[in-house]
């Protein structure tokens, strides 16, 4: 190897440490902004007596925001939305991949509209109409509009799946006296199950992490993390070291199965459009 | 047999059905709210027609939005794209490095947008924040990040760059892998050098996949709100308020909705357009790349 080569080599080593450390440097200053003692956040920077007090206090509730319990609403609301969702969009999701047939194309371009479509254009009715039908600030009402995000993620994600899948398996099934139905939960979704777990994840993060909806949809009994953190800003004094253990409390789950499905993700950020 | 198999496909898709129409409902509901002049302080609304729309394009708080968000959503998809493409670039050298780093690429984007706002916000505090304090060895001690106008745009873009950059390098990341390899054997027994190669072999063949992050980016920064609204909640004055946080104020804060639901209509409509023309430019290249094949 030439000197030319290796310098150049080193170079771009660099160049994307660089970038690595603008990647990870907030969470990294989360971590110390959270350790640190009320009396010591704005007199030091790097140098402090670590404590653990604003975690204590962030998972006491003792600041009137009941944290825990939020956290206890993202995860029912997050898996019950993915739940739902695989229920009604596994069928859907393999119909549309067995049988070409029109009403299939239009409502699967109708859900991947809900993807591009502003959340604004919907919630606001939906405001109006949770309030009259009693469902603001309820778990069912939070589940039903999280659809919006983890119902085209599913069925656009299995979709792709099931298309890959050579529909000759399920015929030798058939063959040898399987209904379709048995054809279908013990041929296709044992050979897809990799697929529906990555999707399933997926869609539990992306629902996780939604703010719009809980923020406009809740106000107290089903308010998720992503609002619940927020709130920690409010208030006359600045509770920084408290800001920053709830920022990253609130990103433990979704960051742990993160490193979970790495290998799945594209297909399932792309929603299929490229294939990995 | 008989109508079973024909109607089976219909059966399966009907619960997904329903719960689209569910969705839908809601919309159609607000596209018909637009026409009255609904709010909380007149709860029996009168039709006022297209009033409502008038009335929006004919603000100077809408046309304000409205380019906000156009330099937002450009700038932001501008900014990613050029950034994750290097990133992928960098990654696909497969250094030592680069094997490692790559397990936590994915690292920001899976942070909730607010979160990594709210994260921001405490760093770039003017007085407090660690930012100025880093930069203060280089003489620039007390930039007012958030509290000029153009900084507090530069500022939400730089958040949304932080989140999403890995998003567009895992798409480019996912291309560069599938190349075939050949055309490349052939340019380095050619002699060509790293910059040929990558105008015209690298660059040509990756654009289709890094075309599909730059749709999906571009439109979501057009609908933007969760960022913008823990950053700067549209401050200082009107210089970051997208159109997503202006139909908020003019919904939730003022409790106008008949008004501010108009306002998403037009950014739907906006946004269905944009789809429509990347989309099927998009199309275009993938059947140009498959011909190329």
């Amino acid at each position: 190897m030439t000197v030319r080569k290796r310098l150049l080599g080193w170079l771009a080593d660099l160049a994307l440490i660089l970038y690595f450390v603008f990647a990870l440097f907030p969470v990294a200053w989360m971590v110390i902004l959270s350790l640190k003692p009320a009396n010591q956040l704005f007199s030091t920077y790097f140098s402090f007596t670590p404590t653990l007090g604003a975690y204590r206090t962030v998972l006491g509730d003792s600041e009137g925001i009941p944290f825990v319990r939020f956290f206890v609403n993202s995860l029912v609301v997050s898996v019950g939305a993915v739940l739902l969702s695989l229920v009604v969009g596994l069928p859907a999701a393999y119909a549309s991949a067995r049988w070409r047939f029109k009403g299939s194309e239009n409502l699967m371009f109708t859900l991947l509209s809900f993807r591009f479509a502003p959340e604004l254009t919907v919630i606001i009715p939906l405001f109006v109409l949770y309030q009259k039908l009693g469902l603001f600030d309820t778990y069912v009402g939070m589940i039903w509009v999280l659809q919006l995000v983890t119902l085209p993620l599913i069925v656009w994600i299995m979709r792709s799946y099931f298309a890959d899948l050579t529909p000759e398996l399920e015929q030798a099934a058939l063959l040898d006296g399987y209904t379709r139905k048995q054809a279908f939960f013990r041929v296709a979704l044992p050979l897809v199950k990799p697929g529906v777990a990555a999707v399933s994840l997926l869609a539990f993060i992306f629902a996780w992490n939604n703010f719009v909806f809980p923020l406009i949809l809740t106000s107290n009994e089903a308010q998720t993390v992503t609002v619940g953190a927020l709130s920690f800003l409010g208030g006359d004094r600045p509770k920084y070291n408290l800001t920053a253990a709830a920022a990253l409390v609130s990103v433990v789950p979704p960051l742990l199965l993160a490193l979970t499905i790495q290998r799945y993700l594209v297909r399932g950020l792309s929603f299929g459009a490229v294939k990995s | 047999m008989g109508w079973r198999p024909t109607l089976r496909p219909y059966l399966l898709i009907v619960p997904a059905l329903l719960l689209t129409c569910g969705i839908l409902y809601p919309f159609g509901l607000g596209l018909y709210y637009t026409l009255f002049d609904f709010s909380a302080s007149k709860p029996q609304p009168d039709m006022v027609r297209l009033h409502n729309y008038e009335t929006v394009f004919t603000q100077d708080a809408f046309w304000n939005s409205a380019w906000v968000t156009v330099l937002y959503a450009v700038g932001a998809a501008t900014a990613e794209t050029v950034l994750g493409v290097a990133v992928a670039l960098l990654l696909h050298r497969s250094s030592r490095v680069g094997r490692v780093l790559e397990k936590i690429l994915i690292l920001p984007l899976m942070i909730a947008p607010v979160i990594a706002a709210i994260m921001w916000k405490l760093m770039l505090q003017p007085s407090v924040g660690v930012v100025n304090h880093l930069l203060k060895p280089f003489g620039l001690g007390g930039v007012q990040w958030t509290d000029t106008p153009t900084g507090a745009l530069l500022s939400s873009i730089a958040v949304d760059v932080w989140v999403y950059t890995p998003f567009v390098a895992i798409l480019a990341l996912a291309g560069l892998r599938s190349l075939p390899t050949s055309p490349f054997e052939a340019a380095a027994v050619d002699g060509a050098g790293w910059w040929y190669t990558f105008r015209r072999l690298t660059l040509p063949m990756l654009w289709p996949y890094v075309l599909v992050a730059v749709i999906f980016r571009f439109m979501d920064s057009l609908k933007v709100f969760d960022i913008i609204y823990a950053l700067t909640e549209g401050g200082p004055g009107d210089s970051t308020v997208v159109l997503q946080i202006r139909a908020y104020l003019e919904a939730i804060r003022f409790q106008r909705y008949s008004f501010g639901i108009s306002y998403t209509i037009v950014l739907w409509a906006v946004v269905y357009l944009a789809a429509m023309v990347l989309v099927r430019h998009l199309g275009k290249i993938q059947r140009k790349a498959a011909e190329a094949k």
